[in-house]
């Protein structure tokens, strides 16, 4: 076992992470640990752009962006965190770009924005161009730009470490984490004043997703293990534009170019529920128009997909402004989205719920917003909430840039006035039994069997669309495979490089957020953004306008509601 | 339909040298090599290592050696490929286990051209303007994902430690063309020493391995004639 000590531990890959270490780089001690290296985070692979009202090309203000991020998170957004995304996401977009992130540009000069699903003018009038992007390979930019940011500031990666356990004092005070080493198989225990959890969401717990392999859950259900409750776990967001079978994104990006969806019998049928954003209603939307016009057997030769149609756009915007999404058409499916449409269907995109914040990434325990001291959390692994119910597009590029940043600040203030705080006996030893006792089993359950069960239970029904009956099914059988989890086996006992092992962890997290995505979608007894249940189709601020936290008890899974805070925009039903 | 993959294994724990092993899967046409791999790992032989993470060619973890060619197993599908197909780690880079190689040199060369902005100090307010000509002329090498696919490919980088290799290049190339950027002379002046660009003799495979097709020769070709002729 190795030791070592830092004034900050952050985990996690991607653009959260490395914006909170640019700001502590050079004025504290800073670990930054993840299990794959900078640049193949999942923050990459985001395409369409990163929304702020910075005006480039048509009027416009943050107040506009708030309003429209609390309207499409369904009045489940804190307006508070809202504004300080909107608000700081213009001074944060243009620190991106001093970094050196090559945006497209307009003909004066500056960054260049486009429109983009749920982002409106003058409070919902139609339209409007907030979306800042460099192609369609945005998050490509802004992982990139931060990690060379990173090399500039000399930070100290610990690339290939995976996250086994997050260290508590006594006191339930975050005093490290334990990491092991994939290349040796040696066990790290990081003592730190600080430490940061932006390890990102766990959409891999769905058999369609849009998420990298590494997605899954890992930061967010050791929180949970260690009593730490989890928020709107129940909000998971389908992005509709998921290439079919597989789920690969198709941004967004190709809609707020002019791009549509057609159904079988060649209609544009978003215009008739959504007459004024038509293809731009919000993601959580689009989705279920697609879910209701394949019910409804309008799917392409009434299979489960839809078309999304760019044939109709000059090439040149294609190859300019879509060149990627178009090549994974023509990779993956043959298909010339110059000529054709590119068969789509939605696809598990991210997280809304995740670890309680308040707007400094501190991590919330309780309804009251009381903090634990030293712990944070950004990113797509935290619920600050600024994206509510549904997030929009780009606001998850927004989140990881100014929530990320902000929890660099508090850290490094916190640092500065406190002590290291004792560990408790034996740091490593939870997260070494675990190991070996993986590594000592001979016989039992493959873990792919269990991964590929609990991917088809999440998917077939807790999905788009969901009722009681299916969530109980589905709740009795994670549960079983969580039994069935207990009793895997694995080949590899050897200690290096053992992505056999890694991937055994892995699982026993995502079934943990799996476990909480249900029972949160069984408590919740009403519709709102991304949460959809069939049995209670309407939305019911008298009792659900709340988020809920979930925690971890003796007693199994205890849900307790944490009030929204509303300060400018009262709910109101959501059309568009 | 039935596969057969032919894939070198080596984990130093075990074995003193390299070798083959084939396995049989079911794949379908459109299924990707990683999603074979994926097969075998999780349903045959869970020993077998690699990385992987996004599955759509852009984290740049997959890169290896595909029938001979270096590929991303995530962008290559089955029907590409015949019945038999063989996979090999990218050569040129210590083998850590099976088809997962050691990137530290790669990540060393690529630091060494300082891949960051060097700049004036910002405006104080609003961006720095660029107009879309001067974004577009390193358009190209911003596609990037550090995959080493090029770099490995390149039959001078099997035969010298002396070379920072085709990405490194690129990468230079991106900040090199950015009229944002003042760090030209100094990375100029690092690509112009004897592990700079006058390695290169335009064999192209770089170009050919590229899974971003970014024109990596020409790219190469385009910081050369910047040290030549002073063209930036």
């Amino acid at each position: 076992m190795a030791y070592h000590r830092y004034d900050a531990v952050i985990v996690g890959a991607g653009g959260a992470r490395l914006m909170a270490a640019i700001q502590l780089a050079g004025k504290a001690n800073i670990a930054v640990v993840s299990k794959v290296y900078p640049p193949r985070s999942h923050t990459g692979a985001a395409q369409g752009g990163i929304s702020a009202a910075l005006g480039n090309t048509e009027e416009d203000h943050w107040e506009w962006h708030m309003f429209d991020t609390v309207k499409g998170g369904d009045y489940l957004v804190d307006q508070d965190a809202a504004e300080v995304l909107t608000r700081e996401a213009i001074d944060a977009v243009l620190e991106l770009e001093h970094m050196g992130l090559p945006f497209n540009r307009t003909p004066d000069g500056r960054i260049d924005q486009r429109r983009f699903g749920g982002h409106s003018r003058n409070f919902g009038e139609g339209p409007v161009r907030r979306a800042c992007y460099a192609a369609d390979r945005t998050g490509h930019m802004i992982i990139q730009t931060l990690y060379q940011q990173g090399i500039k500031h000399r930070v100290n990666f610990f690339d290939e470490h995976h996250l086994l356990d997050i260290l508590f004092t006594d006191n339930d005070e975050c005093c490290g984490v334990v990491t092991y080493e994939i290349k040796t198989g040696e066990i790290h225990v990081i003592h730190a004043k600080t430490v940061l959890i932006a390890s990102g969401g766990y959409g891999r717990v769905f058999r369609i997703t849009s998420n990298a392999l590494a997605g899954t859950g890992d930061g967010v259900a050791l929180a949970y293990r260690h009593g730490i409750p989890l928020m709107d776990m129940e909000f998971y967001q389908f992005h509709p534009t998921g290439l079919y079978k597989l789920g690969i994104l198709v941004s967004e990006a190709a809609r707020g170019e002019g791009g549509i969806v057609v159904n079988g019998e060649g209609e544009a049928f978003a215009a008739r529920y959504a007459p004024t954003m038509k293809d731009l209603a919000p993601r959580d939307m689009m989705s279920r128009f697609i879910y209701q016009e394949v019910k409804e057997g309008r799917g392409i030769d009434g299979k489960d997909y839809v078309l999304l149609d760019v044939s109709h756009l000059p090439p040149e915007v294609i190859d300019e402004k879509l060149p990627d999404v178009t090549d994974f058409a023509r990779v993956y499916l043959g298909v010339e989205p110059k000529k054709e449409g590119i068969p789509i269907q939605p696809t598990a995109h991210y997280a809304m719920g995740g670890i309680p914040t308040n707007v400094d990434g501190q991590v919330i325990t309780s309804p009251d917003g009381a903090v634990s001291p030293g712990f944070y959390s950004a990113g797509e692994s935290a619920c600050v909430s600024v994206h509510g119910a549904n997030r929009l597009g780009t606001n998850s590029l927004v989140d990881l840039v100014v929530f990320g940043r902000r929890a660099g600040r508090h850290m490094l203030q916190q640092i500065q006035e406190t002590e290291l705080l004792p560990l408790p006996d034996r740091p490593e030893a939870l997260a070494e039994s675990q190991i070996s006792e993986l590594l000592a089993r001979d016989k039992g359950e493959r873990a792919a069997d269990i991964r590929k069960a609990m991917q088809d239970v999440m998917m077939d029904r807790v999905s788009v669309v969901r009722t009681e009956s299916e969530l109980l099914r589905a709740e009795r059988e994670i549960r079983d495979l969580k039994i069935a989890f207990g009793c895997i086996t694995i080949q590899d006992k050897g200690k290096r490089y053992n992505t056999e092992l890694t991937e055994a962890l892995e699982l026993g997290c995502m079934l943990d957020c799996a476990e909480t995505i249900i029972h949160g979608s069984l408590a919740r007894k009403e519709s709102r953004g991304a949460h959809y249940r069939d049995d209670y189709q309407a939305r019911d601020d008298t009792e659900w306008l709340a988020h809920s936290l979930i925690y971890r008890t003796e007693a199994g899974m205890e849900i307790r509601k944490k009030p929204v805070t509303i300060t400018r925009f009262e709910p109101k039903e959501r059309k568009y | 339909m039935e596969v057969t993959l032919r894939i070198k294994r080596f984990n130093p724990e075990l074995d003193t040298k390299a070798h083959f092993e084939e396995y049989q899967v079911e794949v379908e046409g459109t299924d990707r090599v990683l999603d074979a791999l994926n097969q075998i790992k999780w349903y045959q032989d869970g020993s077998l290592t690699y990385r992987r993470s996004c599955a759509h060619g852009i984290c740049g973890s997959d890169a290896m050696r595909i029938n001979g060619r270096n590929r991303l197993a995530c962008k290559i599908l089955m029907k590409d490929l015949g019945k038999k197909i063989t996979i090999e780690p990218l050569i040129g880079f210590k083998i850590e286990k099976d088809l997962l190689v050691d990137m530290e040199d790669f990540f060393d060369a690529y630091k060494s051209v300082k891949p960051y902005l060097m700049a004036d100090d910002a405006p104080s307010s609003g961006e720095r303007r660029q107009s879309p000509a001067e974004r577009a002329r390193f358009d190209d090498t911003t596609k990037c994902i550090l995959c080493a696919a090029c770099t490995t490919a390149c039959p001078i980088t099997w035969t010298t430690d002396e070379f920072v290799g085709p990405a490194a290049i690129v990468n230079a190339h991106r900040f090199i063309f950015d009229s944002r950027d003042t760090g030209s002379g100094e990375r100029l002046r690092i690509l112009n020493s004897g592990s700079g660009v006058w390695r290169c003799r335009t064999i192209f495979n770089c170009t050919d391995a590229c899974p971003r097709d970014i024109k990596v020769t020409e790219a190469i070709e385009q910081v050369k004639r910047a040290l030549l002729y002073d063209q930036v």
